[in-house]
C-alpha cells in the first residue's frame, strides 16, 4: 500500500500543474492546430481536413505585414533599450530615498487602460489637432503634413505602451549591483567609463535581456498601436489576425497566422537565449 | 534493424513499445484536431422556408412591453423623437443602441451566440444587404417575419421595396432605409470640385483618401472607376479591381480603410476626401456646423439597402414587429427621414415633408422643402439608374472567390 503511494505521490503533486497546463495552454493550442486545418466556411462549419496549404495562402498573403511586425518590435526594442537604461540607471544610484515614488511616477500612466491611452495620444497627434493645428496654421508645416498614420507614430506607440516592460527589468538588475564591488573598480584604476563597461554593464545584461523578452514578444503581436495610430500602409501582423477572426470569421487562416507568429516569435528567442546564454535570465527570474 | 543480431531484445521491445506509444500519442493527437470542427448551421432550405415557418416562429410570443434594439450611429436624430412618439402610443419601452458599425464584425460578434440559440441581447437589428445579410439569412438566424403584423408596411412601402433581390418577398427582413454610397470631401482643404471616382486616385491627395473597409463597398467603386458594371462583374473584373486598389494604396495615396469610423477621420482631418453614406454627411453637417460636400461620382454610386430584422433568439420578438411596422407609417418615415435624410421606403413620406413645410417658417421650412426635394431622400428613376447594387453570389463558392480577392487588400 505504501509502496503503491510512493509510487503515486509525485503524479499527484504534478497534478494541479499539469491540470492547469492542459487546461490553460494544451487544450486551446490543439484546438487552434485543428482549426487551422479545417475548411468550410462560418455557414456551413469548418470541418477538419488536414489542408496544410491555408499555411501557404495565408503567409503568402500577409508575409508583408509578418515582417514589418517583426521589424516594427525589433526597433520599438531597440529604442526601449536605449530610452529605459539611463532611467533605470538614474533611480538605481541616485533615486535615493524617493526610488519608490520614482518608480510608481512611471508606473501611473498605466493605472489607465491601454486602448484609452492610445487614442488619447490619437487625439492629442491627429492631423488638425492641438499639436499639428496651430503649427500649420503659422505656416510652419505643409497643410498635409501628418504624423499619424507612419510607421514613425506606431513605433512611438509601441515604446510609450510597454516602456515599464523594459525599465523594471533593467532597474531590478541594476538596483542589485553592490555600490562596493564599482568602488572597488574604481579604486582599481578603472575610469567611470570602464567602471560602466566592465562591471556594470554586464551586471546589468541579464535584465535588458528579460526586457527585451517582455518588450518584443507583445509589440511584435500588438495590433492596438497600428490600428489606432497608424494607416493601411503600417498594418501589422496581430491586426490581420484580429480581422480575420472577427471580420471575415476566416478561423483558418487566423489560426494559421497565429500558429506561424508563433513559431517565428519562439525561434527567434530561443535563437536569442542561444546566443545571449539562458542562465544569467534565470537568475534574474530566480531573485 | 531486425537484420542486427547483436541487439538486445529487450531494448528491442522497448524501442517498439515506446514507438507504439509515440504513434498511439500522434493519433490521438490527430483525432483531437479532427474532433474539433467548428459546427455551422448551414440551413440550404432557409431560403425557401416550409410554409408553416411564420406560424411556427411566432406562436404563443407574448409581449415584454420591452424592445432592445439595435442599429448603426447616424442612423436617428438623438432625442429619438420616433420611439418617444411609440413608448407613448403602445407603452413599449425601446433600448436603442448605436452598436453596429459594419456588417463583417456584426455578424462575427453574434455569430457565435446565434449558433449557440441563445439571445445576442437585441429583438431588432438593422441590417444591411450583402455578404452578410446573406449569411444570416442561410444560418437560419433570422426570423420569419409575420405578413399579418405589418400592416403599415403592406400599405404604405414602395413596391420597389416588396421584392428586394436580397431576401424575395421580404421573408425575413423589410427596409429601415436605403442609401448612397457616393464621395463626401472637405472643401476648405480641396479646392478643386470634386466630380469623378478617379478623383479618390489622384496624388493630389496623398495619404489623405479614405476608403471602405467593407469589401463590397470597395470592390464596386474600383469597378466602377475601371468602367466594369458591378453587378454583373466576373472575377476577371474583380482581380483587375483589385490591382487598381493595390495601386492606391502601394502609392500612399489611400489613409486607411474605415467602417463607420470614416466621419470621424473626415471631421478631424485626417482624410479629405473619402467613400461616404449620403445621409451622414448631411448630419454631420448639420450637427457640427462642418460644410462637407457629398457628390455621387459621374461613373456611379453604390445603393443599399438596411433592412429591420429579427433575431431567432429574440426575447421579445412581438414588440419588435410591432415597432417595425410603425416606422412605416407617413408621418414616422417622414420624421426620421427629415433628420437622417437617407432614402426613405414610404413615399408618401414626400408629402408629409412637403405638409411640415409649408407649416414651418424660416431657416425650418428652407430645410424641409430642401429634404423633400433632395434626390438623396427621394431619387427619380434618373438618379436610381446611376446606381448600383452590391454584387449578388450565387454560391457560396462565387462569394468567397470575391473575398480571396478584395480581403488582403482591406487586412493587409
Amino acid at each position: 500500500m505504501s509502496r503503491l503511494r510512493r509510487h503515486i505521490a509525485p503524479y499527484l503533486l504534478i497534478l494541479p500543474g499539469g491540470l492547469w497546463l492542459l487546461l490553460f495552454f494544451a487544450v486551446p493550442m490543439v484546438t487552434m492546430l485543428s482549426l487551422s486545418l479545417q475548411q468550410g466556411d462560418i455557414v456551413n462549419g469548418y470541418a477538419f481536413t488536414g489542408h496544410w496549404q491555408t499555411y501557404v495562402d495565408a503567409i503568402s498573403n500577409y508575409r508583408t505585414q509578418l515582417f514589418r511586425s517583426l521589424v516594427y518590435g525589433a526597433l520599438a526594442t531597440i529604442v526601449l533599450i536605449v530610452i529605459a537604461f539611463p532611467v533605470a540607471y538614474w533611480i538605481a544610484f541616485h533615486g535615493g530615498r524617493r526610488k519608490p515614488t520614482y518608480l510608481f511616477l512611471l508606473l501611473l500612466p498605466f493605472f489607465v487602460s491601454f486602448v484609452l491611452r492610445t487614442i488619447s495620444w490619437r487625439q492629442i497627434l491627429t492631423d488638425d489637432g492641438p499639436v499639428l493645428g496651430p503649427l500649420k496654421d503659422v505656416g510652419l508645416l505643409g497643410g498635409s503634413f501628418h504624423v499619424l498614420g507612419t510607421p514613425f507614430a506606431v513605433i512611438a506607440g509601441l515604446v510609450y505602451n510597454f516602456l515599464p516592460f523594459m525599465v523594471l527589468p533593467v532597474y531590478v538588475a541594476l538596483e542589485r549591483i553592490d555600490p562596493r564591488v564599482v568602488e572597488a573598480a574604481r579604486d582599481l584604476y578603472a575610469d567611470p567609463a570602464t567602471a560602466f563597461r566592465k562591471v556594470i554593464l554586464p551586471l546589468a545584461l541579464p535584465g535588458v535581456f528579460a526586457g527585451v523578452l517582455m518588450t518584443f514578444v507583445p509589440a511584435s503581436s500588438d495590433y492596438v498601436n497600428s490600428a489606432v495610430l497608424g494607416s493601411s500602409s503600417t498594418t501589422m501582423i496581430g491586426q490581420v489576425i484580429q480581422a480575420q477572426y472577427l471580420t471575415t470569421s476566416d478561423y483558418p487562416t487566423a489560426s494559421a497566422l497565429s500558429f506561424t507568429l508563433m513559431a517565428v516569435l519562439l525561434i527567434g528567442v530561443f535563437a536569442y537565449a542561444r546566443a545571449l546564454g539562458t542562465e544569467d535570465v534565470m537568475k534574474v527570474a530566480a531573485r | 534493424m531486425s537484420s542486427s543480431p547483436n541487439l538486445d531484445p529487450a531494448l528491442m521491445r522497448g524501442l517498439t513499445r515506446r514507438r507504439l506509444g509515440r504513434l498511439s500519442g500522434l493519433s490521438a493527437l490527430g483525432m483531437a484536431l479532427a474532433a474539433c470542427g467548428v459546427e455551422g448551421k448551414g440551413n440550404p432550405g432557409a431560403s425557401a422556408p416550409a410554409p408553416d415557418a411564420v406560424a411556427k416562429f411566432w406562436e404563443g410570443k407574448t409581449s415584454t412591453k420591452h424592445v432592445d434594439f439595435a442599429n448603426w450611429p447616424l442612423y436617428m436624430d438623438p432625442k429619438q423623437p420616433e420611439l418617444k412618439a411609440f413608448t407613448k402610443e403602445t407603452g413599449i419601452t425601446v433600448n436603442y443602441q448605436e452598436v453596429i458599425q459594419e456588417m463583417g464584425p456584426w455578424f462575427a460578434k453574434v455569430q457565435p451566440q446565434l449558433s449557440a440559440k441563445q439571445p445576442i441581447g437585441f429583438d431588432l437589428m438593422v441590417i444591411t444587404n450583402g455578404v452578410q445579410f446573406k449569411q444570416f439569412k442561410d444560418s437560419g438566424f433570422l426570423a420569419p417575419l409575420d405578413p399579418a403584423k405589418l400592416p403599415n408596411y403592406a400599405k404604405n412601402a414602395a413596391p420597389k421595396y416588396k421584392q428586394e433581390a436580397f431576401d424575395p418577398n421580404n421573408v425575413y427582413s423589410v427596409p429601415w432605409t436605403s442609401g448612397i454610397t457616393g464621395i463626401a470631401y472637405d472643401p476648405k482643404k480641396i479646392t478643386r470640385p470634386i466630380t469623378k471616382l478617379t478623383d479618390l486616385w489622384d496624388p493630389a491627395f496623398k495619404g489623405k483618401v479614405g476608403m471602405f473597409s467593407d469589401t463590397q463597398e470597395l470592390g464596386n467603386f474600383a469597378m466602377m472607376a475601371l468602367g466594369a458594371n458591378p453587378e454583373k462583374s466576373t472575377p476577371d473584373d474583380w482581380k483587375k479591381a483589385a490591382d487598381k486598389l493595390k495601386e492606391q494604396k502601394s502609392q500612399g495615396i489611400i489613409r486607411n480603410y474605415y467602417d463607420q469610423s470614416y466621419i470621424d477621420a473626415l471631421g478631424k482631418g485626417e482624410v479629405w476626401i473619402t467613400q461616404a453614406w449620403s445621409g451622414d454627411i448631411f448630419q454631420k453637417n448639420v450637427s457640427d456646423g462642418t460644410n462637407f460636400k457629398f457628390v455621387i461620382p459621374e461613373e456611379g454610386g453604390n445603393i443599399w439597402t438596411d433592412n429591420f430584422a429579427i433575431p431567432v433568439t429574440a426575447a421579445s420578438p412581438l414588440d419588435a414587429i410591432t415597432l417595425i411596422d410603425f416606422f412605416f407609417r407617413p408621418d414616422i418615415a417622414a420624421s426620421l427621414a427629415s433628420y437622417i435624410n437617407y432614402v426613405t421606403p414610404v413615399p408618401a413620406a414626400q408629402q408629409q415633408i412637403k405638409d411640415m413645410a409649408a407649416k414651418a417658417s424660416g431657416e425650418d421650412k428652407e430645410a424641409l422643402t430642401a429634404v423633400a426635394d433632395s434626390p438623396l431622400v427621394f431619387p427619380t428613376d434618373a438618379d436610381y439608374a446611376k446606381l448600383h447594387y452590391f454584387r449578388d453570389f450565387a454560391t457560396a463558392a462565387e462569394q468567397q472567390e470575391y473575398q480571396r480577392i478584395f480581403e488582403p487588400i482591406v487586412l493587409g
